[in-house]
């Protein structure tokens, strides 16, 4: 077990002999289903609501083919041998989260989301083309890992000093937009994390005591992890941000485990975190508040006080049933305050059913899947390290947002990636995509004996 | 590391299937719990998103349906609100729905399974069918008559075809107009809370919903009991009847309104309403005998649905001599709706034959096809044919030359029987005037028309005659207008 992370080359894949093809074709070919799919469900919200095809249709669907296309293209030009899923599963669930918030702006026309999304998503997918074109190899990252946490943390920092939105100090507001700096803090803390294990692996493997059969870190090294709980509990406490604080720190004790092989580890984190869990919904009323109405639901009808958001959002699932209203059709509305972001599952589960949800998060599963096989590919450990972090702030993501808003966990507010209402949280994603994708080009080229080394 | 990044990729996958099974539980598994949760709002949604089915009135709709809009979309409109209240009552999106709009919420709404092309059609394609129509069996000459004869006064009227059941006409006055109350917004809001504290109680359909002491009324029943029981069977020999009557085992002297009462022939005591003499029938005829009557009259059953449900008129069994004496003439325990003596009326009229009254001709979907008819309804023998014969001629003769002159109508049969119905602590109480006929064409075979009508303020004057005087040309007038060719 102590020697996992080092003989990590034997039980590498066979170096292939002959060279691969680069599926750019398939790319191509999925992403214009994944662009066909996409007009088609604005067609069919606008043919459930007006009974014609919105007028935006022919528009929509050629701004989103072209943003593709480029992206496709520098792909090409740039990661000729990257994995070709990551892009189109990223053009499908951005264009149905568009289509979706296009759908939710029908119910009140006074103030369209779908524009302003559509804004985002094309700079996300810009940034998605300059960082295949800019960065051609990953490594290079390793490089920037104390400026990336140094900025991870003053992008976190920062919005403490902006008033809270809703309960929450996450937004900061410049000339009209609204910026999450934690969404951008992801991708840099999953960078910082992946290097500084990296670099420190075997150190951090030195085993201490033994407990209950659990090999303990050594107290010399238990250093990095209860900093990066501070931290978690920091933005908790200080930004009433339950869900990234869960992430980062979700994150962190991943990583750690696959970078140190030690179950230890894990024990040590869940101990911090159930003791972070406890403490804070003991103190915070606003954290114990959403774990009481995980608990009881319907709560705050028996009082007589209707349905909470919770209640509304497992009404409209429950109304989806397995193949669901169709698309324009359901009244996921009714949920109110923050149906376009964080209960946008809602729709789509109260309008495609079980069938359309299921299929959404297998497509985050394939995603997630494709970060994992390129980590498993890829040789570097700071690669490895990336890929999986990258796949794993994604699982993270869709797990506890998703797990929210169905009533498996309490809720906590997060962005359901490419899917919800949020600029900061598609570029977010398409960065992460991006990254992906350059990991998987970096594997394969490895892997092919190519310049990779 | 592989081994690891592999236990980390597991432990994704397992976050995955938990996402998974637990869609299933809140989509498949618990969803019919959900979604008949009364805080989930969308079956009120989808029920106003179509215009309601219509209620008929002689082919007429008189209600209808507004599109606002809003999120809870098509709201109730009428036409001749107040006229029809009774019948139509309210379809709120705030209050729910009474009467006609109740009883048939499920065709006027499209939920009805009967108006599915298909078995579960409709759970399958999540649609909803275009609300039914209901078209009622009320005479609109005949409800209009009723409704301006009652005016400013309070009261009802209830009037039957005899020789089916259909109603009429239903009117309770005073009135309200549904309309105010369709929507959800303030006007709905203030509206409800007026009706409710309004002391004349407007939204209460008197003629179906509230029992009054029939009074004088209930003298029909107790001669049709006496007769079919052979205690009394000539109608002109005198009968052996005191003037006051004691009530047998007290000291009570009961007396009357008119003179000449003493040992009165049962043509004359029904004629003037003698209490003296019905009351010591009623007591001769027994307990027995005359719940048997009252009860095959429809007295003492709480099931009646016209579709809606009609309160129970109620002849208590359980009384001593004395209470069986008041009872005979409408006092002590009888209440009927007006409803309910306007059967009484239609019993006589129709040969003793009594029919259950009924308010819906047919229900038909939007198209116009059939979902269902009244068909033909059972009728049930109340009383010998003979004695429905003599009956007739007692309650031709009040009119004729009686209490109930005021509604006599000319070249029509007319028979009626006037009622003055004391109430209150110590029978303090304004009297209820009551009265209730039939009529029948002269060259027609049968009755086309019975009624019963109270009004609750008729004037201080506590005698006999304000049955005939301020009900009887209420009830003229919608026999006349059922009449009128």
């Amino acid at each position: 077990m102590s020697k996992a992370g080092i003989t990590l080359a034997t039980t590498d894949p066979p170096t292939p002999t002959v060279p691969l093809p680069g599926r750019r074709g398939v790319e191509l070919a999925l992403i214009v289903l994944a662009v066909l799919l996409s007009v088609y469900g604005y067609c069919a919200v606008g043919l459930a609501r007006n009974g014609t095809v919105p007028p935006g249709a022919a528009g929509y669907g050629a701004g989103l083919g072209v943003l593709a296309l480029v992206a496709h293209l520098a792909v090409r030009r740039r990661a000729p041998h990257a994995d070709p899923l990551p892009l189109p599963i990223g053009v499908l669930l951005n264009g149905l989260g568009l289509v979706l918030i296009y759908r939710l702006d029908l119910e009140a026309p006074g103030a369209p989301a779908a524009p302003t999304q559509l804004v985002w998503s094309a700079l996300g997918m810009t940034l998605f083309t300059a960082v295949v074109l800019v960065l051609r190899d990953h490594r290079v990252l390793q490089r920037y890992t104390y400026l990336c946490v140094t900025t991870a943390l003053v992008l976190l920092t920062v919005p403490i000093l902006f008033p809270a939105v809703n309960g929450a100090r996450i937004w900061i507001r410049v000339a009209g937009f609204s910026i999450q700096p934690g969404e951008f803090a992801k991708v840099l803390l999953a960078v910082f994390f992946a290097a500084y294990l990296a670099a420190n692996r075997s150190a951090l493997t030195y085993a201490g005591r033994r407990v209950w059969g659990l090999q303990l870190p050594t107290g010399r090294v238990l250093g990095p992890i209860v900093a990066v709980w501070l931290v978690s509990v920091g933005v908790l406490v200080l930004e009433r941000d339950l869900g990234t604080s869960l992430l980062f720190f979700g994150l962190f004790v991943v990583l750690l485990y696959v970078a140190t092989g030690r179950t230890g580890w894990i024990a040590v984190g869940l101990l911090l975190a159930s003791l972070g869990a406890v403490a804070v919904g003991r103190l915070e009323p606003h954290v114990h508040h959403r774990i009481e109405t995980w608990l009881h639901p319907f709560a705050s009808i028996e009082a007589g006080e209707g349905p909470n958001q919770l209640a509304q959002s497992l009404f409209a699932f429950a109304e989806g049933g397995i193949l669901g209203t169709g698309l324009g059709l359901g009244h996921s509305v009714l949920i109110g305050f923050a149906v376009k972001s964080d209960f946008i599952l809602a729709t789509a589960g109260e309008e495609l059913g079980l069938a359309g949800l299921s299929a959404i998060f297998l497509l985050y599963g394939l995603l997630v899947e494709r970060g994992y096989r390129a980590g498993l590919a890829l040789r570097d450990p700071f690669g490895r390290l990336l890929a999986v972090g990258l796949a794993s702030l994604m699982a993270l993501q869709v797990f506890v947002i998703a797990g929210g808003v169905t009533g498996l966990i309490p809720l906590t507010g997060m962005a359901m990636p490419f899917l919800a209402q949020g600029g900061s949280s598609v570029v977010t994603n398409w960065t992460i995509v991006a990254l992906l994708v350059r990991l998987s080009d970096c594997a394969r080229r490895q892997g092919d004996g190519g310049d990779g080394r | 590391m592989t081994r690891h990044i592999r236990h980390a990729a597991l432990f994704c996958a397992l976050l995955l299937v938990a996402l998974l099974v637990n869609a299933s539980r809140v989509q498949v598994l618990h969803a019919g719990d959900y979604e008949v949760n009364p805080a989930n709002r969308r079956d009120t949604i989808s029920r106003y998103q179509q215009p309601r089915g219509n209620i008929l009135v002689a082919g007429r709709p008189v209600t209808g349906s507004r599109d606002t809009g809003e999120h809870l979309r098509y709201e109730r409109t009428y036409t001749d609100g107040p006229l029809y209240a009774p019948v139509t009552g309210f379809a709120s999106q705030e209050y729910g729905t009474t009467l006609l709009e109740h009883a048939e919420d499920g065709l006027l709404s499209g939920a009805a399974p009967l108006l599915a092309p298909l078995p579960r059609w409709n759970e399958f394609t999540r649609s909803r069918n275009a609300g039914g129509n209901v078209v009622t069996t009320i005479d609109p000459a005949a409800q209009r008559a009723a409704y301006e004869g009652l005016g400013s006064r309070k009261g009802a009227v209830a009037a039957i075809e005899p020789s089916t059941g259909r109603i009429l006409a239903l009117v309770s006055a005073p009135s309200y107009d549904p309309a105010l109350l369709s929507g959800n917004g303030t006007v709905a809001r203030s509206a409800w809370a007026r009706l409710n504290a309004d002391p004349d109680r407007p939204m209460l359909n008197r003629a179906v919903q509230r029992t009054y002491p029939p009074g004088s009324t209930f003298k029909v029943v107790t001669a049709a009991a006496a007769l079919d029981a052979g205690v009394v069977k000539n109608l002109d020999r005198r009968t052996d009847s005191p003037d006051p009557y004691t009530l047998p085992g007290t000291t009570t002297r009961l007396t009357n309104g008119s003179e000449g009462c003493e040992n009165a022939t049962v043509r004359e005591a029904f004629v003037w309403s003698c209490n003296t003499v019905f009351a010591k029938l009623g007591v001769d005829t027994g307990v027995a005998r005359m719940k048997e009557m009252a009860q095959s009259f429809g007295f003492n059953d709480a099931g009646l649905r016209i579709p809606f449900p009609v309160a129970r008129s109620t002849f208590d069994t359980t009384v001593d001599r004395a209470q069986l004496a008041l009872s005979s003439i409408g006092q002590y325990n009888t209440r009927a709706t007006p409803l309910q003596m306007a059967a009484v009326a239609a019993a006589v009229a129709g040969g003793g034959q009594v029919r259950e009254p009924y308010l819906v001709e047919r229900t038909t979907r939007a198209g116009g096809g059939t979902v269902s008819t009244a068909g033909s309804r059972p009728a049930r023998r109340a009383m010998h044919p003979t004695t429905a014969t003599r009956m007739r001629e007692l309650m031709r003769g009040v009119v004729e030359d009686g209490t109930g002159r005021k509604a006599a109508i000319p070249g029509a049969l007319v028979g009626g029987k006037t009622g003055t119905a004391q109430h209150g602590l110590g029978n303090s109480g304004t009297p209820y005037a009551w009265f209730i006929s039939w009529a029948q064409r002269e060259e027609d075979m049968e009755a086309r028309v019975a009624v019963a009508v109270v009004v609750e303020d008729a004037a201080a004057d506590r005698g006999e005659i304000s049955g005939g005087g301020t009900a009887a040309p209420i009830a003229r007038a919608v026999m006349e207008a059922v009449l009128k060719p």
